[in-house]
């Protein structure tokens, strides 16, 4: 599975990190996987993905966003009273998402109409909250940055899997290219798989495969 | 009238959070394994979002849309703060949350004690900020906001509860082992979903 050779790949890129570090990377990819394994983020992941295009947009977007958190929560981490600590994440994500947006409306702005709403939700995104409560908040700011990466592009991950599936079984087309026309088969798009039902389902199924593969159980 | 009721039908039905915007997801695979449970929460999720819908209607209104601050004198009238809605809006929706656990802590402790640590998460909750998000985004008055962010909350409150109803009858039968959990899950609320589809049309 696509899943193994991202790991592979993102330990050979790196290869100055002690083998803690590159954990950090690689466990959010597979077995600890923000979407189908921690259940976070997945209203997004589920909404962004009728087409490939806002799906890596996204991908990016919340990659920098959870990154970037973490970076600063964890510099930060000693000096926020407990009581008030989600206000003070909240208003740290925000200004991240609030630059974000503002970049995407400047340089790809039909993406980010496309987007519509869901840019701003990242900051609800439980990704980014989850992770700055579970990590950044006792972590050192290295590790904290290397784990909001991690995060972001197993979250990315799974997004790319279910865009790629609905848009080339919903359009026949990736990234917008028509595919089955191209090699001169009839294609009719099957408009389910565009339909929210259709990103369920195929979410669903994406879990499964993938623990079947990593033998990961929940009971009930 | 008859425009307010058929907005509160669309938000509860059609525009349902979950079912065609897939808002609120995390708290609602999170928390759906009990009907209990799941109607707590889900009343919660009403009265926040019935309160902060219209909250930040007037915010925009009056203060953050271009030119919305003519009120204060006409120095202000070129101003527009749009750029800061996503950090006002959160700050509002945050600060209504810690108040309805306040009011849940002091009137209901039982609920306290079984929604415990998911209240505050109601404050990243999506559907609560998207239904704001969504709101601006139409042209709603300030009647029409209050009715769809009460709908809102009333659609997610009767999709949580009817997920955690069938989850609780999944109980007894035998899913294969790697689909247990969220993945079969994922599967119902794909059917749930198009279930709803049924209402698509449906006007008043």
């Amino acid at each position: 599975m696509s899943t193994e050779a991202v790991a592979v790949q993102e330990k050979k890129s790196e290869p100055l990190f002690s083998k803690k570090n590159r954990k950090l990377l690689s466990n959010p990819l597979d077995i600890d996987n923000p979407v189908t394994v921690q259940v976070l983020g997945v209203c997004s992941a589920l909404a962004v993905t009728t087409q490939l295009k806002p799906a890596l947009v996204m991908t990016l977007g919340l990659t920098i966003v959870t990154a970037s958190s973490n970076l600063v929560i964890s510099l930060m981490r000693n000096s926020i009273p407990s009581r008030i600590r989600i206000i003070v994440q909240l208003a740290v994500v925000s200004l991240w998402v609030i630059l974000v947006d503002q970049l995407l409306k400047a340089y790809v702005y039909d993406i980010s109409k496309q987007l519509s709403v869901f840019v701003g939700l990242i900051i609800t995104n439980c990704i980014v909250m989850g992770r700055l409560e579970a990590f950044a908040m006792s972590n050192k700011p290295g590790p904290s940055l290397l784990d909001g990466l991690g995060n972001g592009l197993g979250y990315g991950l799974i997004l790319m899997a279910i865009a790629f599936l609905r848009e080339l079984l919903g359009s026949g087309a990736l990234f917008g290219f028509k595919v089955f026309d191209a090699i001169g088969f009839k294609y009719q798009g099957n408009g389910l798989m565009l339909l929210p039902a259709g990103a369920c389902i195929i979410l669903g199924i994406i879990i499964w495969v993938q623990r079947s593969i990593n033998g990961y159980r929940e009971s009930h | 009238m008859e425009n307010l009721i058929n907005i509160g039908v669309r938000s509860v039905f059609i525009d349902n959070m979950i079912f065609a915007y897939f808002l609120g997801m995390c708290s609602f695979l999170a928390i759906s394994k009990k009907v209990s449970t799941a109607f707590g929460l889900g009343i919660a999720v009403v009265f926040v979002l019935g309160i902060t819908v219209p909250i930040n209607w007037l915010i925009q209104n009056y203060i953050l849309n271009a030119g919305a601050l003519a009120w204060l004198g006409s120095d202000f009238a070129n101003i527009d703060l749009n750029f800061l809605q996503f950090i006002v809006f959160i700050s509002v929706i945050a600060a209504i949350v810690q108040l309805t656990e306040m009011a849940v802590e002091k009137f209901s402790p039982a609920l306290y004690g079984t929604l415990g640590i998911f209240l505050p998460l109601i404050a990243v909750n999506c559907s609560v900020l998207g239904a704001a998000l969504f709101m601006v985004g139409r042209p709603y008055n300030l009647a029409e906001a209050t009715v769809f962010g009460f709908g809102s909350g009333v659609g997610w409150m009767l999709a949580i509860v009817a997920l955690a109803g069938v989850r609780e009858k999944m109980k007894y039968s035998n899913v294969p082992a790697p689909l247990r959990g969220l993945g079969i899950t994922f599967i119902l609320v794909g059917l749930m979903s198009l279930g709803f589809l049924s209402f698509l049309g449906f006007s008043l």
